[in-house]
């Protein structure tokens, strides 16, 4: 009954009445009962499902978390020939590929944003952000064919040796650059995220007020001490969301990863032209084979790892979002300048 | 840029000499140009990569690529139809178990929910588009697939559903809070009951961009590789549709097709590969396109 603003309030003062009470008004319209019905199996069923995943995915993999205890995160081989089960290279190796593709997609992301708000012809800004997302609708297979047959090739030929003549002091660059591994599958992963960081960050700097702006204009400030002392303060949460909700989309990227990633484990080290695993590439390659009994509960303990690292950034990053969301309002003055708070733009040098 | 230098002229300070002001106005440069760098770069990667693909697939996309079983060695010829058959039945299953349950958690959301318990399937409904789309493979796989030990399309049907759900609940959510709430008043007013007036009155008002909604999830679903990969695993061999079993065979899928091609070792399939990305990236980038055009994307929004 509580469809519209109109019945609104006597959907609240029915709430004194009992539930029986309610439901017994209700079966008056069995239309209506019947249609409410429906819709919160509907949403039941939703839900049961969700809690389906995540029970599941517990109580499969609890064979191999009491068998395997803590060493199932610290040991080096998934190796079901020898009934050892580890998968620290596949954190390793998301972990690594995820963080280097936030740190450079991060910059870039925030910098295109700024582009498509402030700096772009006005005509353009719509078009330009339609192509930006498009990056994202690119299948990831499609990424991962590219990303082998091409991007890994120029890795190994031009890309990997330069990085290692000029940055090879670095102990990132160190070994010999393969085509496939960490760096390739850490750069394909950028691109990736581009997207999603660039169009959060672009709307959580559209919502800042307007008055904002003006008032640093109005103080003579130029159009990037704007940006840099009136948006990115008042957006940083809202972007700050949507990094972590893009490094999420990083930690489970599953095909284009595990096609350029090498899958092999080798040694831990800083070096990024190594090759590596992957949480959900660990999945991929080792589903095929596994048999019912402790190999299947490893692979599904892989999975479970995978749900609670991106359950975890993505609750992190609504809530940052939402945060955002509600800080709508002016709240007194913005910026970190001298005085109170706004940049002092009228201080001359000398002075 | 013409935007860096408008503000020098109507400022209140005398003509702008002097180290502070020089470096203010570096900044603005400096800002602008990287900026412009970065974004022109992420378009830039975009158009090389929709030519590369587009130049390296168009010349194995003929008759032949949209009606033949895959090549089985290096010889070339052959086609998808394999998967373009198993992409439309699982997109099928997916759309008829999906849709509705996305709308009605859609309508939920938008209609009834209030306090608590909304806010919960909210907070859901937004962490599950979050959720990589292996996990659900996963689940699909050791409840349906493992136990019976036959990968199937309704197994991958069911997982891409489940991927569907979010995408269209949160698109229905957002389209059916723009009816203006006088609308629900007019029908309440004629004696409209809470049913009729959202299926007859509120629904009907939403419904492009209720399709729309659910086009975009389609497109996403469409290009999805790795559940399908534990769910319906792939196949080689056109199925009759009126042999077709969807409980116990196989079923081949576009993306999946892609997948396999690529690890194939004949250069022939590599290439078919590239053919098979290119049909799949038109797909996807028209339709996004499509919906964006439908939906007014392009107009400038207020700020």
């Amino acid at each position: 009954m509580a469809t519209t603003p109109v019945s609104t309030t006597t959907a609240r003062k029915q709430t004194s009445a009992s539930w029986l009470e309610r439901l017994r008004i209700q079966a008056r319209r069995p239309g209506d009962f019947l249609f409410r019905g429906g819709i919160y199996l509907f949403v039941a069923i939703v839900l049961i499902a969700v809690a389906g995943i995540a029970w599941v995915l517990v109580e499969r993999s609890w064979l191999s978390i009491t068998t395997n205890g803590w060493s199932f995160l610290t040991n080096d081989a998934f190796d079901p020939n020898n009934n050892t089960y580890g998968v620290l290279p596949a954190i390793f190796g998301t972990l690594v590929t995820s963080a280097f593709a936030l740190l450079l997609a991060a910059p870039i992301g925030i910098g295109t944003a700024i582009f498509l708000v402030d700096f772009s012809p006005r005509r353009l800004r719509a078009p330009l952000a339609f192509l930006v997302d498009a990056i994202a609708a690119i299948p990831s297979v499609v990424i991962g064919l590219w990303g082998l047959f091409v991007f890994a090739p120029w890795m190994q030929v031009t890309g990997g040796p330069w990085l290692q003549q000029h940055l090879g002091f670095l102990p990132f660059f160190q070994g010999t650059p393969r085509g496939v591994g960490l760096l390739t599958a850490g750069l394909i992963l950028t691109v990736m995220i581009l997207p999603i960081l660039t169009a959060i960050a672009r709307e959580v700097m559209l919502v800042v007020p307007v008055s904002q702006r003006e008032a640093l204009l109005a103080l003579g400030a130029t159009r990037w001490e704007v940006i840099r002392h009136a948006v990115l303060p008042f957006a940083q949460v809202g972007i700050a969301g949507g990094a972590i909700l893009a490094l999420g989309r990083a930690l489970g990227e599953t095909i284009a990863v595990t096609m350029v990633i090498g899958n092999q484990a080798t040694k831990l080290s800083p070096s990024l032209f190594d090759t590596g695993y992957s949480l959900s590439s660990v999945i991929v390659n080792q589903f095929g084979e596994a048999t019912p009994g402790i190999f299947q509960s490893a692979v599904l303990e892989a999975g479970l790892i995978l749900l609670i690292l991106t359950l975890i950034t993505n609750i992190l990053a609504r809530l940052l979002i939402a945060r955002m969301g509600s800080q709508r309002r002016y709240k007194g003055p913005v910026g970190r300048g001298r005085f109170g708070g706004v940049v002092d733009i009228t201080r001359r040098p000398g002075e | 840029m013409s935007v860096a230098t408008g503000e020098q002229s109507n400022s209140l300070f005398k003509p702008e000499r002097g180290l502070f002001h020089a470096r203010r106005r570096i900044a603005v440069y400096l800002s602008v140009g990287l900026t412009t760098i970065f974004a022109g770069a992420a378009i830039l990667f975009l158009s090389y990569f929709v030519f590369y693909v587009a130049r390296e697939g168009i010349q194995y996309i003929n008759l032949d690529f949209f009606t033949q079983e895959p090549p089985l060695s290096n010889s070339g010829g052959g086609g998808i139809v394999t998967a373009l058959e198993g992409s439309l039945v699982m997109l099928v299953i997916a759309s008829i178990i999906g849709i509705p349950l996305g709308m009605a958690v859609g309508i939920y959301l938008a209609e009834f929910g209030r306090g608590r318990l909304a806010d919960v399937v909210r907070f859901l409904v937004d962490t599950l588009t979050g959720l990589p789309t292996i996990v659900f493979g996963l689940f699909i796989w050791v409840l349906i697939v493992a136990p019976t030990r036959t990968f199937s399309g309704l197994a991958g049907g069911l997982a891409l559903s489940i991927i569907m759900v979010p995408t269209v609940a949160r698109a229905t959510e957002e389209v059916l809070r723009l009816v203006p709430g006088s609308l629900r008043e007019a029908s309440i007013a004629l004696g409209g009951t809470e049913s009729r007036t959202i299926l007859r009155v509120v629904v009907p008002a939403a419904r492009s961009g209720i399709i729309t909604g659910m086009l975009l999830a389609l497109a996403r679903v469409a290009g999805e590789t790795a559940p399908l990969l534990m769910t319906s695993l792939g196949n080689n061999f056109f199925i009759p549709v009126d042999q077709l079993n969807i409980t116990n065979t196989p079923l081949d899928a576009v993306p999946l097709r892609i997948f396999i091609f690529t690890l194939s070792p004949f250069p022939v399939q590599q290439h078919q590969a590239f053919a098979a990305a290119l049909i799949l990236l038109v797909l996807v980038i028209v339709t996004s396109l499509l919906v964006r055009l439908a939906t007014g994307g392009f107009k400038e929004r207020g700020r």
